[in-house]
């Protein structure tokens, strides 16, 4: 490996096809996501850029709960293996890394990325770090935003107020990439816009040009959580097979500047590419067709087409899109207490009769040592943990009985768990397996939207000559 | 003999905060009007009840041969509140294709075993 790698500006020859193919490649879909196939697409996929994609309403909570505790972390946890496994290849093959790992903390991720970097022998590699995303300080100025949710105030958050990050478009992003850095951390941006980028700085599509960013914005869309477009989600056996699962590839896409549109695949890899899992992956967590609103624009599928161009190989036709809205939406993320959980296991005759039996007996002892809860829940896994209670189901043999409650009072949380773990001592007879009492933080978030003009973007770059 | 939506369709739920939405695609372009005409919202609200408190909302999807169900209220709070095992939802997909729907052949019949 080269110990001095000469970053210079575009190191790449990314910016020479701006007449030709683009290819983008999808390599993470949320923090937990599987990182080999990953390494697959950029060693055998030919690709230009690798997005990875790492956050959820979840997940930024969290890391934004990691930074109060540490100021140096807040970016996603796994940053650290996933670039670990694939800094190597990227930089040796000039594939340009876009991500939103920086999280909480975009400038700690920044520089966690270098601090790898370096110890693979990859030098001084320089990231365009975006900024602009914590609006925290702006929306605690502005108590009258309504809660797009219940139509509430904002107010009445503001005391547990824990975070408030804006879901930024590909211009910022894009202008990051003009940086000509090998890597661009991002906090949050919305997840086709980490695609879109790529797209607006290599063919330097108007940022106005709406035929074009609606393209863009469905290839974001189709390939933002990675396997679930290749056959990850999808398979169900003898209806829906799909090609050797176990190493299902990940999705690319093949973009010209005139916006035509394929999605491909890491090529030998296995899993699924065709329209059928393109058109789950594509409604997947839309609501209105006509109206996906994303930073960049208002996405509209309803004319959409897919074709199966050559296997595992769709053509995107006839997205639509008309202008984005004025305003950004914002997760707020504020305290809401505690989750407790306890959990234990009843099998053989009677076996659903003893976990109902328990699942009062243990509620009452909730209640006589004086623990209340916002919201309890009585699980019956195998019965009715999924789908809820319906009637006439069958009983199993054996029950996970499963009971969680939320509350301001940590120890209120813990008794959930520890009283149902002392069924093994105090009945109903034969529970087993219990597992240890668990207690989680809750940082809940709802969402307000805030006028763009509000928010100021930044680039700055870590490191580099 | 009723038919299931699983036998005409697939589908796959996503969530954003309280609300599912969850796709119901044909295998067959030509079963698309009659889950058109029978998979109606409230017959989904019906299949949902005991988890979501609603509203359904149907959009369709001719083009992609497909539909979308909003279905809000669904999730217990949402991800970041909620108490159930699976907080995204994900598994409530198998909710909506275990919906069974009147004959195609006769739905007056169909409709009479509902």
């Amino acid at each position: 490996m080269q110990s001095n790698l000469n970053y210079g500006v575009c190191h790449n020859n990314a910016m020479s096809k701006r007449t030709t193919t683009l290819r983008i490649g999808s390599g993470a879909g949320t923090s937990d996501d599987r990182m080999v196939p990953a390494l697959e697409l950029a060693e055998r996929g030919d690709i230009d850029y690798l997005v990875f994609e790492c956050l959820a309403e979840r997940t930024v909570a969290r890391e934004n709960q990691a930074r109060t505790r540490n100021p140096e972390k807040g970016y996603t946890p796994s940053l650290h293996e996933r670039l670990r496994l694939v800094l190597p290849t990227c930089i040796k093959k000039g594939i340009r890394i876009v991500t939103n790992m920086g999280a909480a903390n975009p400038i700690g991720g920044a520089r966690a990325a270098r601090r790898e970097a370096e110890d693979l022998g990859l030098g001084n590699m320089p990231v365009a770090v975006v900024l602009g995303d914590d609006v925290s300080e702006i929306v605690r100025r502005m108590p009258q935003l309504r809660l797009m949710e219940d139509g509430e105030p904002l107010e009445s958050l503001l005391p547990r107020l824990a975070c408030a990050n804006a879901y930024l478009g590909a211009d910022v992003v894009s202008a990051a990439l003009d940086k000509g850095t090998p890597m661009v951390m991002t906090g949050r941006v919305a997840d086709p816009s980490l695609f879109l980028a790529p797209m607006l700085h290599e063919f330097g599509w108007s940022y106005e040009d709406y035929a074009r960013l609606a393209q863009g914005t469905a290839a974001g869309h189709l390939l933002e959580c990675t396997a679930s477009v290749t056959g990850g989600c999808f398979g169900w056996p003898g209806i829906k097979d799909v090609f050797d699962l176990a190493r299902n590839g990940y999705p690319f896409a093949d973009v010209k500047s005139d916006g035509s549109l394929c999605i491909g695949k890491t090529p030998g890899s296995g899993g699924r590419l065709d329209v059928m899992t393109c058109t789950e992956q594509l409604i997947y967590e839309m609501h209105d067709p006509k109206a996906y609103i994303t930073p960049d624009c208002v996405l509209d599928i309803t004319e959409l087409k897919f074709t199966q161009e050559a296997p595992d190989r769709v053509r995107v036709e006839r997205a639509r899109a008309r202008p984005r809205t004025d305003t950004y939406k914002v997760t707020v993320g504020y305290d809401d207490g505690f989750i407790g959980e306890g959990e234990v296991s009843f099998g053989g005759i009677a076996a659903v009769a003893r976990a109902k039996w328990a699942a009062e007996v243990i509620q009452e002892r909730l209640r006589l040592r004086g623990f209340a809860f916002d919201d309890f829940r009585v699980d019956l896994i195998g019965m009715s943990s999924l789908h809820g209670d319906a009637e006439h189901r069958p009983e199993p043999y054996e029950v996970r009985l499963r009971l969680a409650g939320r509350t301001r009072d940590r120890k209120a949380a813990h008794a959930i768990g520890f009283e149902t773990r002392a069924t093994h001592m105090h009945g109903p007879g034969g529970s087993g397996g219990a597992c240890e009492p668990r207690v989680k933080d809750v940082l809940a978030v709802k969402s307000v939207l805030l006028p763009r003009h509000l928010v100021r973007t930044e680039i700055v770059v870590e490191g580099g000559s | 003999m009723n038919v299931r939506v699983y036998d005409l369709a697939h589908s796959r739920a996503g969530d954003k905060g309280n609300t599912s939405n969850i796709s119901v695609i044909c295998y067959d372009e030509k079963d698309w009007e009659y889950l058109q005409r029978e998979l109606t919202p409230e017959r989904v609200m019906a299949a949902f009840a005991h988890i979501a408190g609603g509203p359904v909302t149907r959009h369709e999807i001719r083009n992609l041969k497909a539909f979308n169900f909003v279905i809000e209220n669904a999730l217990g709070g949402g991800v970041t509140v909620s108490l159930a095992q699976d907080i995204h939802g994900k598994s409530l997909c198998n909710v909506m294709l275990a919906i069974e729907l009147p004959n195609c052949q006769d739905s007056k019949q169909g409709q009479s075993q509902q």
